[in-house]
C-alpha cells in the first residue's frame, strides 16, 4: 500500500513540476517582450528596466529563474493580475472554488440520475424503456455544451422567466466569501434573509447545474449502462441464476458492486470533460468562476494571470483524477499491486 | 412502464427549475431595496476630475457627488447645488458663491467627517486640478483631462475664502461658459478633511479609490469587471431640506451676466436667472433604496438579456438593433432624446501623410455618410455637418458638408502623391456609446469604402482602457470616437476637441492644433451677445471645413432602457446617468 502511495506522489509531482516548466516557460514564449509580460509595465528607460529585471530576477540563468518561480507559487506569491491589481491568488481563490462548486453540483446530478438510470437500462437492456433512455442520453450526449446552455437560457430565461441567467447570486446579497461555495457561505453568513438568499442562489445554480449535468448525466447513463450489460453476462451470474436466486438477490448481491468497478475509473477521466464544461458555461452565465476569469484574462492580455491560471486549472485536474485513481485502486482488489500509476 | 419512466425523467428536470421559480415569486419588499445598473464598462477611477469617459462619470459623478451648480435636466438651466446662489460682478470676473450649509460628507468605513461642507472643500476642489503647487495635484497622475481641454486653470485668477461659506472666484479673462463648466460632471467637489487625513496617513491616492462626497450614494466596495456597490447617504443634504432652502439674504441679486447662452437656448433670455434653493429639493431626489448596485457587463446583449429577467433595473447604452425589442416589451421602458454629441471620424494629423489636408478631404469624400448612418445608426440619428448638434443654440444650419465623390477623393489622393495601395489604420473604439454604438461595423464599411480608392484600411482594437492610452500617444492614424457635451455651450464642443490645449489633455483625437481656431475660439467667449458668438462659430465651421481635421458623421439620439418599476428616471442630456430619487416598486 504505501508503495502504492509512494508510486502516485512521485507521479503527481513530477506532472506538476512539468506543469511547472511549461508554465514557466510561457513567460517567454507569449508574444512581446518578457519582462513587459511579466510586469504589465512599460520601463521609460534602461535604468528603471534594469531596476525591473533585477527585482523579478530576469537577470539570472533561466534555472535561478524558475527556482525562483517554484518557490514563490509554494509560499503563495502567484504575483498580480495587471488589469485589477490584485494578488493572484486571491483572485483565484475566489474564482476557482465557484467553478468546483458548479462542477461539484453537476457531478452529483450525474451520479444521482445518472447511475440509477444507467442500471435500470443496463437491467432492462434492449426493452422498450432502455432504447428510450439509451437514445435519450446519447441525444443529449450530443449536445454541444455551449449550445444547449444557450437553449436553457432562451427558454427559460428569456422566454418562461424562471430562472436568472447571469451570476450566482443577486447582487444585492453581501455573502462574505468563506468557503467559496456560495451555498455554504450563505449558511454561514449572518444576511437577514437567508431563506430568500439561498432560493435566490438556487435559482441561479438551477440552470448552468442542468447544463453542465445533463451532459455528465448522459456520459454516466452510457458508461453504467454498459457496465451493467457486461456484468450481466458473467458466468458467476449465470451461476446465480441456476442457484435459483431471485433477481433482485443477483442484482444486490452480484451486479450492484461488481459493475461500480468499472465506472469509477471512467468517472476520473470525466472530471476533466466536466472541468472544462464548467468553464464553457460559466462564460455563458456570467458565473464568476475560473474559466469566465482566463477568458477576461486572455482578453485583457494577461500574461501573468494566464500563467497561474494555467497552472490552478491543471492542478486541480490532476489532483482530483490522481485522487479517484487511488480511491479506486485502493477499493478495487482486481488490479494489481504493482501496475504503475497513470494520470 | 417506459411511460412511467419518462415521466419520471421530466418529474427530476423539472424539479431544480420549480426550486427557481419559487424563488421568483418570493421577491419581497427586500428587491425594492436596491437598484441594479447594468452598466458597460469599469470606471477609471472614482473621481471625474481625472477622466472624461462617461463610464467614469456615471459611476461617480452624479451617484457620489455634488457639484457647486447643477443642469436641470429638464430645461438645461443652471440651478443651485450646493452653492445656494451665486453673484457675478459687472466685469463678469469675479463670482460669487454662497454655499449651502449643513451639507454632510459620506461617512464610511474609512472615513468619518468631523465638520459639514464648506469654504475650504470647494477651495480644495478647485485647486486640486487648478493649480500645479497643489499637493493633491500630482496624485493619481496630475491630469485633469476635462480642465485642461477647456484651458479652465489658466484662466483662474483665485480661489478666495470670503468666510466659512463663501466663495470668490476670479477669472483673468471673460468666460461666458465658466458657470456650466462648473455645473459638468467633472467639477465635483471632494472632501478636504478627508484630504487631510489622506495625507497624514501617507495615502493620499486613495482620495480617488476610496472616495467620498456629500452625493445622495456612498461608495461600499468595487470589484473590477464584476460590480461596484454603493450605500444610501444617510444625511444627504436634499433630503434635510424638506423644512425649506435657507436662501442667503445677505446677496443682492444684482446681475445677470450668467450664462445667457444657457438662457437663449431655453428661449428664456433676458429674465433674472440668479437661482435660490428652491428650484429642486425634499422628496424628489431623495434616495429610497439602500442600495445602489452597477453590475458591471461589458456585453450589450447580456445587458439586454438581463434587463428583459429583471436581473438588471436600467442598462446602459441599448444596441440600436435592440431598440426595439426594447420597444416590443410591456414591461420595459425606453427613453429617448436628442443627445449633444458627435461622432466623428478623426485623423492623426501629426503623422503624414494626414498632415495634408487635401489627403483628410480625400478620405472624407471617399466615404458615404449616409449609408453609414443606415447601417450603423439604423437611422436614431442625423447627419453631422459641423461638430455642433442640432439642440445647440449656435447649430449653423446651411453649413459646408462633405460630400461623397470617389473621383474627387481618387484625384486629391494622387495629387498629393499617395500611391494605390497606400495603407492605414482605423481604430474603432470598442466600448458602444450613443454616438457610435457600434465602432467596428463602422470601421469596416470604411474599409470598404477606402478599399474603392486604393487606399487599404486596417481595423484596430484595444480594451478601452488601453485604447484611450495609445490614442493619448498618438500611436493612430485615425480613429472612430465620438464627443457627448458635459453641458449646452458650444464651446464645450469646439475647444475640447480640436483645440491645441486638448492634445495633452487627450481629448483632441487629430491631434490638431492651429493658431487661428484657438484665436477664434477665444474671441467667442469675450462676448455674452449670442450674436456675435455665433458669427464666430460660423467662421470656426468654415474653417473646420477647409482643414478637415475630423470628418463629423453623426448625431444620435440618446436612448436609456430601463424596468417599469423604476420611478423617477431621467435622461440628462448633460452628462452621467443619475439614481438619486430614483425609486423602486416591485
Amino acid at each position: 500500500m504505501i508503495q502504492i502511495l509512494v508510486r502516485y506522489c512521485t507521479l503527481f509531482i513530477l506532472t506538476l513540476l512539468v506543469l511547472a516548466i511549461i508554465s514557466f516557460s510561457l513567460a517567454y514564449l507569449f508574444p512581446g517582450d518578457t519582462l513587459e509580460n511579466l510586469t504589465g509595465l512599460v520601463p521609460q528607460n534602461e535604468i528603471q528596466r534594469a531596476a525591473l529585471e533585477r527585482q523579478f530576477k530576469l537577470d539570472q540563468p533561466y534555472i535561478f529563474q524558475f527556482f525562483y518561480y517554484v518557490g514563490n507559487l509554494l509560499t503563495g506569491d502567484w504575483g498580480y493580475s495587471f488589469t485589477s491589481g490584485l494578488p493572484l491568488r486571491e483572485e483565484v481563490g475566489i474564482a476557482m472554488p465557484a467553478t468546483i462548486e458548479l462542477a461539484t453540483y453537476a457531478m452529483l446530478m450525474a451520479l444521482f440520475i445518472g447511475i440509477p438510470l444507467g442500471y435500470y437500462a443496463g437491467i432492462r437492456s434492449y426493452s422498450t424503456s432502455d432504447h428510450l433512455i439509451n437514445s435519450a442520453s446519447i441525444t443529449t450526449y450530443s449536445f454541444p455544451v455551449f449550445w444547449f446552455a444557450l437553449l436553457l437560457i432562451l427558454v427559460f430565461s428569456l422566454q418562461l422567466d424562471a430562472a436568472p441567467l447571469s451570476g450566482r447570486i443577486s447582487l444585492l446579497y453581501n455573502i462574505e466569501p468563506v468557503s467559496g461555495f456560495i451555498l455554504i457561505d450563505i449558511l454561514l453568513s449572518d444576511v437577514e434573509n437567508k431563506t430568500l438568499a439561498f432560493k435566490d442562489a438556487l435559482s441561479h445554480l438551477a440552470l448552468p447545474t442542468f447544463a453542465i449535468g445533463a451532459i455528465a448525466t448522459a456520459s454516466m447513463i452510457r458508461i453504467t449502462r454498459r457496465s451493467v450489460i457486461d456484468v450481466k453476462h458473467r458466468p458467476y451470474i449465470a451461476a446465480a441464476i441456476s442457484r435459483g436466486l431471485s433477481s433482485w438477490q443477483i442484482f444486490f448481491r452480484h451486479i450492484l458492486r461488481n459493475a461500480l468497478l468499472p465506472i469509477l475509473p471512467l468517472m476520473a477521466i470525466q472530471i476533466t470533460t466536466l472541468i472544462t464544461n464548467a468553464m464553457i458555461v460559466e462564460t455563458l452565465f456570467s458565473w464568476p468562476g475560473i474559466g469566465n476569469w482566463l477568458i477576461q484574462a486572455i482578453y485583457q492580455r494577461d500574461y501573468p494571470a494566464l500563467r497561474i491560471g494555467m497552472m490552478a486549472v491543471s492542478t486541480v485536474v490532476i489532483t482530483l483524477t490522481i485522487l479517484v485513481d487511488l480511491f479506486n485502486r485502493m477499493i478495487d482488489p482486481s488490479r494489481e499491486k504493482y501496475e504503475r500509476a497513470t494520470v | 412502464m417506459s411511460h412511467g419512466l419518462v415521466k419520471r425523467l421530466s418529474l427530476c428536470i423539472c424539479t431544480a427549475l420549480l426550486v427557481a421559480s419559487c424563488a421568483k415569486q418570493n421577491k419581497q419588499a427586500f428587491y425594492n431595496t436596491g437598484i441594479i445598473y447594468c452598466s458597460e464598462s469599469n470606471p477609471v477611477t472614482f473621481n471625474p476630475q481625472l477622466d472624461t469617459s462617461s463610464t467614469t462619470s456615471d459611476a461617480s459623478s452624479h451617484q457620489l457627488y455634488d457639484r457647486l451648480l447643477d443642469f436641470d435636466p429638464e430645461s438645461g438651466r443652471i440651478v443651485p447645488s450646493l452653492a445656494s446662489s451665486w453673484l457675478v460682478s459687472d466685469d463678469g470676473l469675479t463670482y460669487a458663491f454662497q454655499l449651502r450649509k449643513d451639507v454632510w460628507f459620506h461617512n464610511t468605513r474609512y472615513f468619518t467627517p468631523t465638520r459639514n461642507f464648506n469654504a475650504d472643500d470647494v477651495i480644495f476642489s478647485i485647486d486640486r486640478w487648478r493649480l500645479r503647487s497643489h499637493p493633491y495635484h500630482y496624485v493619481s497622475g496630475g491630469r485633469y483631462p476635462y480642465f485642461e481641454s477647456i484651458g479652465l486653470a489658466q484662466n483662474i485668477a483665485s480661489v478666495e475664502r470670503v468666510n466659512g461659506y463663501r466663495v470668490e472666484i476670479t477669472l483673468k479673462r471673460r468666460d461666458s461658459s465658466f458657470l456650466a463648466n462648473l455645473a459638468t460632471d467633472f467639477a465635483v467637489i471632494l472632501s478636504e478633511e478627508y484630504a487631510n487625513q489622506l495625507a497624514q496617513t501617507g495615502t493620499p491616492g486613495k482620495i480617488d479609490e476610496l472616495p467620498v462626497g456629500t452625493g445622495p450614494f456612498k461608495f461600499d466596495s468595487y470589484r473590477k469587471d464584476h460590480f461596484i456597490k454603493f450605500l444610501r447617504h444617510d444625511n444627504y443634504w436634499r433630503d434635510q431640506m424638506e423644512d425649506g432652502p435657507t436662501i442667503d439674504e445677505a446677496l443682492s441679486y444684482n446681475n445677470t451676466v450668467e450664462s445667457a447662452n444657457q438662457e437663449v437656448e431655453n428661449g428664456q433670455g433676458g429674465e433674472d436667472t440668479v437661482q435660490d434653493g428652491t428650484a429642486q429639493n425634499g422628496d424628489e431626489t431623495r434616495p429610497v433604496v439602500e442600495q445602489l448596485i452597477f453590475d458591471i457587463t461589458p456585453r450589450s446583449s447580456l445587458r439586454l438579456a438581463k434587463l428583459m429577467t429583471g436581473e438588471c433595473d436600467a442598462t446602459a447604452f441599448p444596441a440600436q438593433t435592440e431598440l426595439e425589442v426594447i420597444r416590443a416589451k410591456e414591461d420595459l421602458t425606453l427613453a429617448e432624446k436628442p443627445g449633444l454629441n458627435i461622432g466623428f471620424w478623426a485623423f492623426n494629423t501629426q503623422r503624414p501623410p494626414f498632415d495634408n489636408p487635401d489627403v483628410r478631404r480625400a478620405l472624407a469624400a471617399a466615404i458615404d455618410k449616409n449609408t453609414l448612418l443606415e447601417a450603423v445608426y439604423f437611422d436614431s440619428a442625423t447627419r453631422a455637418k459641423t461638430l455642433l448638434p442640432a439642440a445647440s443654440w449656435a447649430f449653423q444650419n446651411d453649413a459646408d458638408d462633405t460630400a461623397y465623390n470617389p473621383v474627387l477623393a481618387r484625384k486629391l489622393l494622387a495629387d498629393a502623391g499617395v500611391k494605390a495601395g497606400f495603407s492605414m489604420t482605423i481604430w474603432a473604439m470598442p466600448v458602444e456609446r450613443s454616438y457610435n454604438p457600434n465602432a467596428t461595423k463602422m470601421a469596416e464599411l470604411i474599409q470598404r469604402y477606402l478599399r474603392d480608392v486604393g487606399v487599404e484600411a486596417t481595423i484596430v482594437s484595444y480594451d478601452w482602457t488601453t485604447f484611450r492610452r495609445h490614442l493619448q500617444e498618438g500611436l493612430h492614424d485615425s480613429v472612430l470616437i465620438g464627443w457627448s457635451a458635459d453641458n449646452g455651450d458650444p464651446d464645450n464642443f469646439y475647444r475640447p476637441l480640436l483645440s491645441c490645449g486638448a492634445i495633452p489633455s487627450g481629448t483632441n483625437r487629430a491631434m490638431w492644433c492651429s493658431e487661428d481656431y484657438d484665436k477664434l475660439l477665444n474671441d467667442a467667449l469675450q462676448t455674452d451677445d449670442i450674436e456675435e458668438r455665433t458669427a464666430i462659430y460660423r467662421q470656426v465651421n468654415r474653417l473646420l471645413y477647409e482643414r478637415l481635421p475630423l470628418v463629423p458623421i453623426a448625431h444620435a439620439y440618446r436612448y436609456q432602457a430601463y424596468r417599469n418599476e423604476l420611478e423617477g428616471m431621467t435622461i440628462n442630456p448633460f452628462g452621467g446617468v443619475r439614481f438619486g430619487g430614483v425609486k423602486k416598486a416591485l
